[in-house]
């Protein structure tokens, strides 16, 4: 009695299939309608009732996107903002994350909890402070000022994310290396760096995404047309064609798609990135 | 010679030294001149000094009436999107544990809205809720549902443009709280389940005492990062209503970048900014301790 019984279990399962089947149409139809909008001519209103499928589909709206002044340009501005940022972000927080692992020194604990501190705070109260600094370092409407201010705000979570990860790492190997005579910078090179690569994906994709959808910062710095990163060519869009949701949409896809395929081809790293912050507990 | 470099003292500090740079520059230095610029008449204008005021900002935030506004707004959809989060994120990682087949495509799907851009989803929901009766929305409410005879317009009062940045919130959030809840369930001895079983104690009982206090650090953990994160709720209100009509629909963050970069007043948006993460670490530290407490089983 106290199992269920195998029918009861095939009419239980049959049900969590049917409610996970329903939320997966919530969790999914409005993105699938974005993109339906985006292949529409002429999408001032919507068409009643809402068609999920265009009836003549069209890449127009593709077309406009990228004959408009700086929209092809804004997609790079991003493409370049977020690599760049990725790769200092990456490469910063392990050297951090390998000196908190493996060494013990003077002030290791004020530092280290003086940066964790920071998690807590939401990054756009800083933007008041930050503006006038960057205006003193000439680094307002900069793409290099947007990639320092952006590593910088990603610092905290993902240096917290490798140190765990490397102190999870076996140490035997970095101890004979020692004997062996190298030195630290070339077994953080040649050691940690290569056993870390799983968590060091983790640390560039994040990196990457929030480089790649930053907004706020991005909108109150930049002044130039040709400098401007695509959530911003994506919002004027949408302020200039006040109606026209195919062109907004078109140019929403080209800057949503390339963040579900990251997802799609990390998802592993994805869930051990997200996680590890909450089960370490 | 190099053998003996890992017994310098000085090799920690060259590791941590480009990144704690960059990191003292534009966030720890900011934290402290944000304090600083709060006790000033800041003039942004070249030439112009500013003139120090004391606590005269905070004592206008606190008499503020749109600041209270943006403050209890900010408040209620902290409430709305983190109980809805966790309720519904807590729902699907227990059914998607259950699932015999699939746990990885559905646990994929549901974290896209997750990963996708603020300012693009902010106007797709405009878009879902137009007023239009071919609106997304309205459709599947009064054609579909029919729990509603007419079409709403939903941007013309305050009151239901919140429902749509609500909803936003919660579509956009669930599919994380899901992840962390589906790893901390799948972290939990079947043996545990199985000795319950076999004192009798049904699905409910299961759930009850023995799933949820063995997720509570996990539930915790959830809540927390979520009520950060709800304080800081800005993009879609910015991009859906634009805090309007007169700050009705204002959170925190909005106002505050309003009075910085729209009048330029510096001083009064620092002292706003420091209300606010005041609230977000106390906030925290009490969850932390009212919660501890009771975790060790």
């Amino acid at each position: 009695m106290a199992f269920a019984s195998i029918r009861s279990q095939r009419g239980f399962q049959i049900t969590i299939l049917i409610i996970l089947c329903l939320g997966t149409v919530v969790a999914m139809a409005p993105m699938v309608y974005m993109a339906a909008t985006a292949f529409k001519p002429n999408a001032y209103t919507p068409e009643f009732p809402p068609k999920f499928i265009p009836e003549s589909p069209t890449l127009d709206n593709f077309k406009t996107a990228f004959a408009s002044r700086n929209f092809g340009q804004a997609f790079f501005n991003s493409l370049g903002v977020a690599v760049t940022t990725s790769m200092l972000v990456t490469t910063l927080t392990a050297m951090m994350a390998y000196s908190f692992a493996r060494f013990d020194f003077r002030g290791k604990n004020v530092i280290y909890y003086s940066i964790l501190a920071m998690m807590m705070v939401p990054t756009m109260m800083l933007i008041i402070p930050q503006f006038i600094l960057a205006k003193k370092l000439g680094l307002l409407n900069s793409l290099p000022g947007l990639v320092l201010v952006y590593t910088a705000g990603a610092m905290a979570f993902n240096m917290f994310l490798l140190r765990g990860f490397f102190e999870t790492l076996p140490r035997e190997l970095e101890e004979s290396a020692l004997i062996d005579g190298a030195n630290h910078f070339t077994i953080f090179v040649r050691i940690m760096v290569p056993l870390a690569r799983p968590a060091l994906s983790t640390v560039a994709v994040f990196s990457f995404l929030g480089a790649w959808d930053e907004y706020i910062w991005a909108l109150t710095v930049l002044t130039d047309l040709e400098k401007r990163t695509l959530p911003i060519a994506i919002a004027n869009f949408r302020g200039q064609h006040a109606s026209d949701w195919g062109l907004v949409f078109a140019a929403s896809l080209t800057a949503v798609v390339p963040t579900i395929l990251l997802f799609i081809f990390f998802q592993r790293y994805f869930v051990k990135g997200i996680t590890a912050g909450a089960l370490k507990g | 010679m190099h053998s003996n470099l890992h017994r310098r003292w000085y090799v920690p500090y060259l590791f941590l030294l480009p990144g704690m740079a960059l990191y003292v520059l534009w966030m720890l230095y900011p934290l402290g001149y944000e304090f600083y610029i709060s006790f000033f008449d800041w003039k942004v204008i070249p030439g112009q000094t500013s003139e120090f005021v004391g606590l005269q900002n905070y004592d206008q935030a606190l008499h503020d009436k749109y600041f209270w506004m943006a403050l209890k707004n900010t408040a209620r959809y902290t409430a709305v999107t983190v109980s809805g989060q966790m309720i519904l994120g807590l729902a699907l990682a227990v059914l998607i544990d259950r699932v015999f087949f699939g746990q990885r495509l559905f646990r994929a799907i549901y974290y896209v809205p997750v990963v996708t851009s603020w300012v693009v989803v902010s106007f797709l929901f405009q878009f879902l809720f137009v007023s239009h009766p071919g609106g997304l929305v309205n459709y599947v409410l009064v054609e579909i549902l029919g729990v509603i005879s007419e079409p709403v317009a939903w941007m013309s009062q305050p009151s239901s443009a919140w429902i749509i940045i609500y909803s936003l919130g919660i579509w956009k959030g669930v599919g994380w709280a899901m992840v962390i809840f589906l790893a901390a369930l799948q972290g939990i001895p079947v043996e545990l389940y199985e000795a319950a079983a076999i004192d009798g104690a049904g699905e409910w009982r299961r759930f009850r005492f023995v799933t949820l206090p063995l997720i509570r650090q996990t539930s915790l953990f959830i809540m927390i990062a979520l009520i950060i994160g709800g304080f800081q709720a800005f993009i879609s209100v910015l991009l859906i209503t634009g805090g309007g009509p007169l700050h009705r629909t204002e959170v925190v963050l909005s106002y505050m970048y309003d009075r910085a970069f729209g009048r330029l007043w510096f001083g009064y948006g620092a002292a706003i900014s420091y209300i606010l993460a005041a609230i977000i670490v106390s906030v925290s530290a009490v969850q932390m301790k009212l919660f501890s407490q009771r975790v060790e089983y």
